[in-house]
């Protein structure tokens, strides 16, 4: 049965319809194969008794004919969703055993549409990282090596767990987040199809926060179609998050092979970053190419601040986090280091249950609010946002349809090989990525090719506000041209 | 502000000047917490109104409760102040175990309600116009428990997350009398636009009080905060006993330290809390789980056509209508229901016109005098609104006179009871039959010769025959009746 792994989410969801396997069936498959990939370390926590349920569940349903849209369909979550009764952690220490009594608003969509959980996955702690190695859990495998080499290379962050499982065919899809490229750098590192939706698509309402004003939810997959399955359940307007928004949820997977004729591709100067790999160079052009020829028109566009949003995000997302992580505290959930007093207690708690990156990033931010430091950090940072979106919104008010960029300036690297004396080393691989988070925009990864060594590469393309019809309708175009990568199994 | 009618203090040398200015914290009256479902029920056994969002479970986010917005609006209306169409929640960031996000919501730079002003009523009625800087909304605090066990600290949420106003005025106060003044304003206009119930015992309404000292037109000294005031009195005690400190200090030549202090009502004296170099640095940004706070003009506008009648407009209303005295008017507009009483009092009167200045004064006089002489409020007066109007319209007919409308008032007090009924079965009527009273009269002064014979002289002594007729009449003689009479029979 274990070729059923091998199905994209819209091959199995017509498997399951035909009734030419149940859902109890496929889910097996996938909790076998989640077994054998434990080296991998994607997954924190495998939940298969209440997946078999679930299963069991949809098999009903279908029999009846009211299974819902992912009816039967078996997904990873990723940890910093919360589970009602299954341990959530954010794969931080200081969350301990930490169970939720709620269920998030997007995972609750996806079980009402009749997904199954397979269980939950890793990621970088606090979803601060690029490469999955902040995680308490320990580092995530990436399924994809270096041609002739068995280093274990990162899967990149911090939806690092979820790349790696749905690029190891351990799950037909995964849930993920994207605060700075999240989601996009680890689908770039895996050859998965990774999307993040317009700020405010999806409800945050659930989801361990990292930076309010960044975060946002979506869906890695293994093809776009799958993508655009999933975000259709996981987006919506939600009254407990106010950030969200309330526009309806079109039927995204109408928009794969609509036609993109006529469509105008922005290319910007900026991105073409000194020092980029020739490869990331060749890459972006044939992903030009394709386009073109599937009938876009491409104008080269300027997006003048980007240089200025990887600093400003270093600034913003750290204050946000700073503030956000001071509920850790050890008095009412998760970890508790005893103290003589309550101050103790604090130090004490977030000493030991916070990781070095996160400690990172918590006095960063602290600093960067402090009273004489607010003006010059923080509110120039707001200042370089409100640029940075200006600088799209005068594109897009110039006609373009979409902006074509890399989705990360390197293939995949090995566990440990970066940022170990210059955290800014690690930073840089969201370069590409941030500015999508700053401005608010839908941003979607797409495999595109492999580099020298046979590691996948990925192509971003950014859209309009609320527009990830036409990322869907575009990333096809490419994914079409460039064909599907699977990794060889080696665990 | 008028600057002539406040208090100095007398120093060694010289006179100096109190400056306060005050935050008034003041629970907003709603069913459900700021950004919370969560009740607002007082009373309730710990962490019993504690939802998810108050106990800041991880992923949790707040959501604005539009019924306190509508309450910080009416409160800034009912303060003649600018209603801010788009306002800024922001995150007051410090470490405590009785605010579980690790920060407060509040507004910090740019709060719903901007400048206003309040006209507090001074002894002598004199008045001062009391200026505000602003209001805001923000969450309040959870509760510690030191006292369920020998070395731990308990927290209970229940007030966490509830919704508080701040209100700020600018430091136009100048003594004890108007601060005390100013809170007694402010907390009766709260109430009568019921959007704080005003219960001081409770917490609902705490004041912060800062006090600094300066001779008459010299420059602001630096000022001492004295935190977490809920009683009337005590900030009157606390102001004086602080300004005294102060004035003290800088006699002696020393300098104010700028501090936290707290008042000790035993001891009737402020300490030192914190110092200025111990204050947080709370960290202020805007809250990014929440857009700005957003509303248009026609809601604001919706709001103010449904406002209730306030107090200033109530007290020249009855000044107007029934030709009370400024004074007298606000001792009833002072507490809404002690207005809503009166009013009821006046709806009830058979003549209205005539009686209402009776009416106002037995309300203030005889039924707020006897209440406050047994601790009672209006709300658990034994002699109702309908009752005293009976008493009042028997006085306006002439049915009794104001002596035995006490009496009557006792009566009703103690038993209860129809006043008009009380007085027929008890026989209680003014007797305005002229025989009746002849008799008697002339029966005094036959038996009193020399007396009748001084009064020519004496017309002041009038009284002693009036007094002896109206003593063996059981006062229910007609006073007027008897003086009339008892000068034509005397000749004077």
């Amino acid at each position: 049965m274990t070729d059923l792994t091998s199905l994209t989410l819209a091959e199995a969801r017509k498997g399951l319809a035909a009734k030419a396997f149940t859902s109890l069936e496929l889910t097996d498959a996938h909790l076998s194969a989640i077994e054998a990939a434990r080296v991998l370390n994607a997954f924190i926590l495998e939940t298969p008794d209440q997946a078999r349920a679930m299963a069991r569940e949809a098999d009903a349903k279908i029999e009846k004919g009211d299974g819902g849209p992912l009816a039967g369909i078996p997904l990873g979550i990723k940890d910093l969703f919360a589970t009602r009764g299954v341990r959530t952690t954010a794969c931080s220490k200081i969350l301990g055993n930490f169970v939720p009594t709620y269920e998030s608003t997007v995972t609750s969509q996806l079980w009402r549409d009749g997904a199954v959980m397979l269980g939950k996955l890793n990621n970088d702690e606090f979803a601060m990282g690029s490469s999955n190695e902040t995680s308490c859990f320990g580092p995530v495998g990436n399924p994809w090596r270096r041609d002739g080499s068995n280093t274990t290379l990162v899967p990149g962050g911090s939806s690092g767990g979820s790349a790696s499982a749905v690029a190891a065919l351990l799950c037909m899809g995964a849930t993920a987040t994207d605060t700075g490229g999240s989601i996009r750098q680890p689908a770039a590192f895996t050859a998965t199809v990774g999307i993040k939706p317009t700020y405010g698509r999806c409800s945050r309402w659930g989801i361990v926060a990292f930076a309010s004003s960044l975060d946002q939810a979506g869906p890695i997959a293994r093809s776009v179609r799958d993508a655009a399955m999933l975000l259709r359940s996981m987006a919506g307007h939600d009254p407990k998050d106010t950030t969200s928004v309330d526009i309806a949820v079109p039927d995204y997977e109408a928009a794969i092979g609509k036609s993109v004729k006529g469509m105008k591709i922005g290319i910007p100067r900026e991105y073409r970053l000194d020092g980029m790999p020739a490869e990331i160079e060749k890459l972006w052009e044939a992903g030009a190419a394709w386009l073109k020829s599937a009938g876009a028109e491409l104008v080269e566009v300027s997006l003048p601040h980007t240089k200025y949003a990887l600093p400003a995000y270093y600034i913003v997302a750290p204050a946000e986090a700073s503030s956000n992580l001071a509920r850790y505290d050890g008095v009412r959930y998760g970890l508790r280091e005893q103290g003589r007093n309550i101050t103790e207690l604090y130090e004490n708690t977030r000493a030991e249950g916070f990781g070095a990156e996160v400690k990172r990033r918590v006095m960063i931010g602290t600093y960067v609010l402090s009273a004489g430091y607010y003006d010059a950090y923080y509110l120039r940072a707001q200042k370089v946002r409100t640029l940075i979106k200006k600088d799209f919104e005068d594109c897009f008010a110039k006609g373009v349809d979409a902006i074509l960029t890399p989705a990360t300036p390197s293939a995949a690297f090995g566990i440990g090989e970066k940022g170990g004396a210059d955290p800014v080393e690690m930073y840089l691989n969201d370069i590409f990525t941030v500015t999508v988070n700053m401005a608010g925009l839908p941003g979607i990864a797409v495999p595109a090719g492999k580099d020298a060594q046979g590691l996948p590469l990925g192509l971003q393309l950014i859209g309009r506000p609320f527009d990830e019809e036409t990322l869907f309708s575009l990333g096809e175009v490419i994914e079409q041209a460039a064909g599907r990568f699977t990794p060889a199994r080696w665990w | 502000m008028s600057t002539a009618t406040h208090k100095l203090l007398k120093g060694a040398t010289g006179d100096w000047e109190m400056v306060i200015g005050m935050e008034i914290h003041a629970q907003v009256t709603s069913n459900s917490k700021l950004f919370s479902g969560a009740s607002t029920a007082f009373g309730g056994e710990p962490n019993s109104h504690v939802s998810l969002v108050d106990a800041a479970m991880p992923g949790m986010l707040p959501v604005i409760n539009e019924e306190c917005v509508r309450q910080a609006v009416r409160t800034g209306l009912g303060l003649n102040a600018q209603i801010n169409l788009c306002s800024v929640f922001d995150r007051k960031n410090y470490f405590y175990p009785d605010s579980p996000q690790g920060y407060q919501i509040s507004q910090y730079k740019s709060p719903v309600v901007g400048e206003g002003e309040v006209e507090v009523e001074l002894d002598g009625g004199r008045t001062a116009t009391i200026g505000i800087e602003r209001l805001h909304l923000e969450q309040d605090a959870g509760k510690l428990l030191h006292d369920q066990s020998p070395n731990m600290s308990y927290v209970d949420l229940n007030r966490c997350g509830v919704a508080l106003m701040e209100i700020v005025s600018k430091p136009d106060i100048r003594d004890a009398e108007q601060a005390k003044a100013y809170v007694t304003k402010l907390r009766s206009i709260l109430r009568y636009l019921g959007t704080c119930d005003g219960d001081m015992e409770k917490g609902s309404l705490r004041a912060d009080v800062n006090v600094s000292v300066r001779k008459p037109g010299a420059p602001l000294g630096t000022r001492c905060e004295i935190k977490n005031m809920n009683s009337i009195n005590f900030i009157g005690q606390a102001i004086e006993y602080e300004a005294r400190r102060q004035i003290e200090i800088l006699e002696d030549g020393g300098q104010i330290d700028q501090e936290t202090r707290l008042y000790d009502p035993n001891k009737g004296e402020t300490r030192s809390m914190r110092s200025k170099e111990e204050a947080h640095d709370y960290r202020y940004f805007p809250d990014p789980d929440l857009l700005p706070l957003e509303f248009s003009q026609e809601f604001v506008d919706e709001l103010k056509a449904k406002l209730p009648e306030l107090p200033d407009q109530r007290k020249m209303r009855f000044v107007a209508d029934f030709g009370l005295s400024a004074y007298d008017a606000s001792v009833l507009v002072a507490e809404r229901e002690s207005a809503v009483f009166y009013e009821t009092v006046l709806d009830r009167l058979a003549n209205r016109a005539r009686d209402g200045k009776m009416a106002a004064n037995w309300v203030i006089n005889e039924l707020f005098g006897r209440l406050n002489k047994e601790g009672r409020d209006i709300t658990g007066s034994p002699v109702s609104a309908e009752q005293l109007a009976a008493i009042v319209d028997l006085i306006g007919e002439g049915t009794i006179s104001g002596k035995i409308a006490k009496d009557l008032f006792e009566i009703v007090w103690q038993e209860g009871g129809d006043p008009r009924a009380l007085v027929e079965s008890r026989g209680m009527k003014q007797v305005t039959d002229l025989s009746a009273i002849e008799k008697v009269v002339d029966d005094i002064i036959a038996a009193n010769p020399d007396k009748a014979a001084q009064v020519k002289d004496k017309p002041q002594s009038l009284g002693w025959f009036v007094g002896q007729v109206m003593k063996s009449s059981g006062g229910k003689a007609n006073p007027q009746s008897v003086n009339d009479l008892l000068k034509s029979k005397l000749g004077i």
